[in-house]
């Protein structure tokens, strides 16, 4: 029992090992720390759980009767990821963006937000991987029977059962810990996926050194290894061309289909540039868990290392028979953990859908969609997601109760694989083809899920009640073209391959068909626009100020409401006028054209709240204005012809309230601004008066209060110059007679020009710049962009409280513009002022600093004047303000 | 006549870039050519120990190529960005 | 026994010249500079003269006026008002919110000086 105690102690310290990191990965999270917990290098490991006890142990089992095969396994996914860039990365961007929780969640809301799609994909979704959940439990147990055996001095086999009841228990406990802590649908699970990157690295780790001790410590090292592979059963390649290419294909295919690895790959992903690492680091993975196996199973077949009956536990086997031990713990524990991480991530990707997609529409029906406060609702998925896990784990128990244990490893693998292929098509259509829709969708899945049950899910359970012998030998009504694993002409296949063929040809066939011959409901159509432009589509908006990101999205939208060839129109003159050439940057001007142009069709209302969302940011994401403006679309066609009269006159005399109403807003701005000025004009004038009366008579003053007051007249005398002078260049510019003096000039002569007026004084405040972005030239009013630049820079002198205040000039071209950033380590501007520091006069905080305060109100009105803009952006940790110019600026050549 | 040599580094900078993704366009297909290689060997029977060589070769092959072409791609999200005005 | 004046301001130049000039007059001239506790200072110090700018950080002069007024302990002390704008209307609000006595900016050293002392002898 030596053996065995010192496992189960192991065991135990491993898996209290996995539950630590586990919670402290989700308490870091939660407290917002731990960048690292986003690292690119945990991102791919988490890939691994493609890696389950199947590679752990079945691999062996595999390459000792087929040979090299079960490298197709892994090539699928190697070509999958080393495509990133063209394969899965617009699966996760649109993953993420739509925020998408499930494979199930993806295919329902490409096709319309269709709820039967989601039932039938979880559906299965739950029935493919029941049989896999089996498959891990029974290795888990299989292995500690090894070590049971190999102990001599036991007193027998543990009870396989109770085994893996508690191994059952124990995944039950940490997936619910771990895995529907939070209340949002979409948390990250930290914890879970810490601990699921620590098992991978103890996989690789295991399995490499269990490697080495077969090659090196047994069979001599490299050469009389080769030579023993040489010698044994599997030493030439006799694989089929179609199964080593249909292998590999099925296998890529799972890869991105399976519900644990779309779970890891888009659901979990924080960052798509993640993909990046693991487009060379994920293969690496494979490529060394891969590299022992053949070795392994060879060494193992040679009855000199006593390998024992079974290949699929050769890896335990042989460093038991060989006195390691040690080595056979770490074997164990690395088996242990490839099981229990695909368990894990399996039970919450099936939980998720389930919740999701089962039981929430139905208990919403249940309560008659009553009114439901939102604390509710979460209390509910939560605690179905819970309970989904629980029977989900019992299911896969149940089945590896039933099935005895006896079917092979790899067979069960690849049966789950062609199942979840069934996915594939509608997937790739649906991210790709803007033709796919919901009855194609649901006709393809029909025909393949019901193929891939006929010809290989039913016949796997044996000769059974559920398909009995006779289909199998004489087909399906005794038809000899409708056996199940000879469908028509094709004798002799092989199962799996031939199950694949058929099932995706027709789930392909009858998708395109039906996607071709029916019609999209208008859901479906944005969807698919949502989905199959993902690339070139703006985030969901709300951390944006500015920028021609908000003119694609208002462009988009104005499509909608005025038709596509009249807001092309539109956005291309406004575009032109301002010197650039698709789309406009969204200027006031601009903005107040096409709010007038759009609240003829839906109101000034919805115009200007449409318009106001986008330029803003505010909540409403543009899915909902567009839906809105979908449905307005509909409905203006409709009642158009009927209400054309009407409309107009409503028209007008919506415009003149709108005018009357801004009117009147411009007219007690005007007040406000006159009482400020006024303000600011008699402050500084009464010190410079009473310091003047004061100094009329100075005999009675010390020589140093003499200098102190005669320096602050003259300080006040300036700052009042200064006021004044920006006044008057405030309204000259407003009034649109400023004159525009074009020449030639260098980027970087500007910002020197700027750099050496505002720090001459040598303070110590640092500027950091990059001269090979500078080397710019363009043709614009120089003087007035220099003014721009001084008063950015003088504000980042005077306002930056860091305590080495810095300040970082960037230089960048983003499409047709010229962007400029001005970024400074402070500490930012709140959030309740950044709407404020445009405003005249407006000064953040107490700090007078000599400014007058009309700064930036006139900086905004140059580079208006000049075709671009000012803008604050929001998103960063100092303070960052971006000014862009059109690049018709630049000198060509 | 500076000016030019600038402008000139940039697009370079530019098209090296498209060509970049070119190249990750192709690195499945290429992978899915060479791992196929061994398909076409079947004159005699193939001994395994050749065929796993030469697999493997390939794979450290394609994890070398893949990570200098990803480090040279742009970050998917800034590109995303910078495709934003495709119409 | 030396009267106190309490100025309430927040621009710092004109502080140190009022400052100058009424303590040069024989005036104990105490400041505060914001508004949100101004007239927590005016109930610690009990002055003879408050002296309370319009445009205040945190809180309006008026605001504070209002608050003075309606107290026990100070509700009588003579205020003597500064502000920016100095139409008649401006005026007859600041009367009637209890202001005593009602200066423009800017105001020459000798209308502060003369204001004060009125506003001791009443």
């Amino acid at each position: 029992m030596a053996t065995l105690n010192a496992l189960a102690v192991f065991c135990l310290l491993y898996v209290a090992l996995l539950f630590c990191v586990a919670f402290i990965a989700d308490r870091t999270a939660r407290r917002g720390q731990g960048k690292w917990l986003s690292s690119p290098i945990i991102y791919t490991l988490s890939l691994s759980i493609y890696c389950t006890a199947w590679t752990f142990y079945g691999a062996v089992g595999f390459a000792a009767s087929s040979g090299l095969e079960f490298l197709t396994i892994y090539l699928g996914p190697t070509l999958i990821i080393i495509g990133w860039w063209w394969t899965l990365r617009k699966l996760v961007i649109v993953g993420r963006t739509n925020r998408i929780t499930s494979i199930a969640d993806l295919i329902s809301s490409r096709y319309g937000k269709s709820n039967l799609l989601a039932v039938f994909v979880t559906l299965m979704a739950v029935v493919g991987t029941t049989p896999y959940i089996a498959l891990q439990l029974q290795s888990v147990t299989f292995s500690i029977a090894a070590f049971a055996e190999a102990d001599a001095s036991g007193d027998g086999l543990p009870n396989q059962q109770i085994i893996a009841f508690w191994v059952t228990a124990g995944l039950v406990v940490f997936t619910i810990l771990f895995g529907t802590r939070n209340l949002e649908a979409n948390a990250r699970h930290y914890g879970v996926v810490m601990a699921i990157a620590l098992e991978a690295v103890v996989k690789l780790i295991a399995l490499l050194a269990v490697g080495i001790f077969a090659v090196w410590g047994l069979a001599g090292g490299i050469d009389s290894t080769l030579a023993k592979i040489n010698e044994s059963a599997i030493s030439d390649w006799e694989v089929s061309g179609g199964r080593w290419i249909g292998l590999t294909l099925l296998s890529a295919m799972a890869f991105i289909c399976l519900p644990r690895m779309f779970q890891v790959m888009v659901v979990e992903n924080e960052n798509e540039g993640h993909l990046r690492t693991a487009s060379w680091a994920f293969p690496l993975y494979l490529m060394l868990i891969s590299l022992f196996v053949v070795p392994i199973a060879v060494i193992g077949l040679d009855p000199i290392y006593g390998g024992g009956r079974d290949p699929d536990l050769f890896v335990l086997t042989l460093p038991l028979e060989n006195g390691r031990e040690g080595l056979a713990i770490l074997a164990f524990l690395g088996g242990f953990s490839s099981a229990t991480s695909m368990v894990i991530v399996a039970a919450i990707a099936l939980s998720t859908m389930v919740s999701n997609h089962i039981v929430m529409p139905v208990w919403l029906w249940a309560t008659g969609g009553s009114a439901i406060m939102a604390g509710d609702v979460r209390r509910v998925i939560l605690v179905a997601r819970r309970i989904s896990i629980l029977v989900i784990l019992f299911l896969g128990y149940l089945y590896f109760r039933m099935s005895g244990g006896g079917a092979a490893l790899a067979a069960i693998g690849l049966i789950s694989f062609v199942g979840v292929a069934q996915f594939m098509p509608s997937l790739v259509g649906g991210l790709f083809w803007r033709g796919g829709n919901r009855t194609g969708a649901i006709a393809g899945l029909a025909a393949g899920f019901a193929l891939w049950a006929y010809c290989l899910f039913l016949p796997s359970f044996g000769a059974s009640s559920i398909m009995p012998q006779s289909v199998i030998e004489r087909g399906l009504f005794d038809i000899l073209w409708l056996r199940p694993q000879a469908l028509f002409i094709t004798e002799g296949m092989e199962p799996v391959m031939h199950a694949f063929m058929w099932s995706l040809s027709f789930n392909i066939l009858f998708y395109v068909i039906f996607s071709i011959a029916g019609f999209p409901t208008p859901v479906e159509r944005l969807q698919s626009g949502q989905f199959v432009n993902a690339l070139w589509q703006s985030q969901v908006p709300g951390n944006w100020t500015g920028g021609l990101a908000q003119s694609e999205d208002l462009l988009l939208m104005s499509q909608r409401v005025l038709g596509s060839e009249d807001a092309r129109a539109i956005f291309q003159n406004a575009a032109k006028e301002q010197g650039g050439e698709y789309l406009p940057a969204p200027t006031p001007d601009f903005l107040l054209k096409l709010e007038r142009v759009l609240s003829g069709s839906v109101g000034a209302a919805t115009a200007n709240a449409m318009i106001s969302q986008i330029v803003v940011g505010a909540g409403v994401s543009v899915r909902d204005l567009m839906a809105v403006a979908d449905e307005t679309a509909q409905i203006m066609e409709y009642s158009s012809r009927l209400v054309i009269k009407t409309e107009e006159q409503e028209r007008t005399a919506r415009q003149l309230r709108e005018v009357n109403d801004k009117l009147t807003r411009l007219s007690v701005q005007k007040d406000a601004f006159l009482s400020q000025i006024s303000h600011e004009l008699r402050t500084p004038m009464t010190s410079i008066r009473a310091f003047s009366e004061i100094l009329k008579n100075p005999c009675d003053i010390s020589p140093d209060k003499r200098e102190k007051f005669a320096s602050i007249i003259y300080e006040e005398a300036t700052r009042l110059t200064r006021l004044l002078d920006e006044l008057l260049d405030l309204s000259v510019l407003e009034n649109a007679h400023a004159v525009v003096n074009l020449s030639e000039g260098r980027l970087s002569e500007l910002l020197d020009r700027a750099v050496n007026t505002v720090a001459s004084e040598g303070d110590g405040f640092k500027i950091t710049r990059n001269p090979e972005n500078e080397k710019i030239d363009l043709d614009t009013d120089l003087d007035r962009l220099v003014q721009v630049f001084i008063n950015l820079i003088s504000n980042a002198r005077k306002y930056c409280d860091a305590k080495t205040p810095e300040l970082e000039i960037k230089v960048a071209r983003m499409n047709g513009m010229l962007e400029v950033d001005f970024s400074d380590n402070g500490s930012g501007i709140p959030l309740e002022s950044q709407d404020l520091i445009f405003e005249k006069f407006s000064r953040i905080g107490e700090a007078r600093a000599g400014g007058a305060g009309l700064g930036l109100a006139i900086s905004r009105e140059i580079m208006t004047r000049l075709g671009g803009s000012l803008v604050y952006l929001p998103w960063s940790e100092g303070t960052v303000f971006r000014v862009s110019l059109p690049l018709e600026a630049e000198i060509a050549g | 006549m500076s000016d030019k040599e600038d402008n000139s580094i940039s697009d370079r900078r530019a098209y090296r870039r498209r060509r970049m993704a070119d190249a990750s366009r192709l690195m499945p297909l290429f992978g899915a050519a060479l791992f196929g290689m061994p398909l076409l060997w079947g004159g005699e029977t193939v001994p395994t120990t050749k065929v796993m060589v030469y697999v493997f070769a390939v794979w450290i092959a394609l994890v070398v190529l893949s990570g200098l072409i990803s480090r040279s791609l742009p970050d998917p999200s800034e590109e995303r960005q910078r495709n934003q005005f495709r119409l | 026994m030396t009267k106190t004046v309490l100025l309430i301001e927040d621009e710092q130049n004109i502080v140190e010249a009022v400052r100058f000039i009424l303590s040069r007059d024989g005036w104990d001239v105490r400041t505060h500079a914001n508004g949100l506790d101004a007239f927590d200072a005016v109930r610690r110090r009990n002055p003879d003269v408050v002296i309370l700018d319009v445009m205040l950080p945190g809180r309006s002069g008026f605001d504070i006026l209002q608050d003075i007024r309606e107290d026990e302990t100070v509700g009588n002390v003579p205020v003597l008002m500064l502000s920016a704008r100095g139409r008649k209307e401006d005026i007859e609000t600041a009367k009637r919110s209890g202001a005593n006595l009602y200066l423009t900016k800017p105001f020459s050293n000798e209308e502060v000086l003369n204001a004060v002392r009125d506003l001791v002898t009443e």
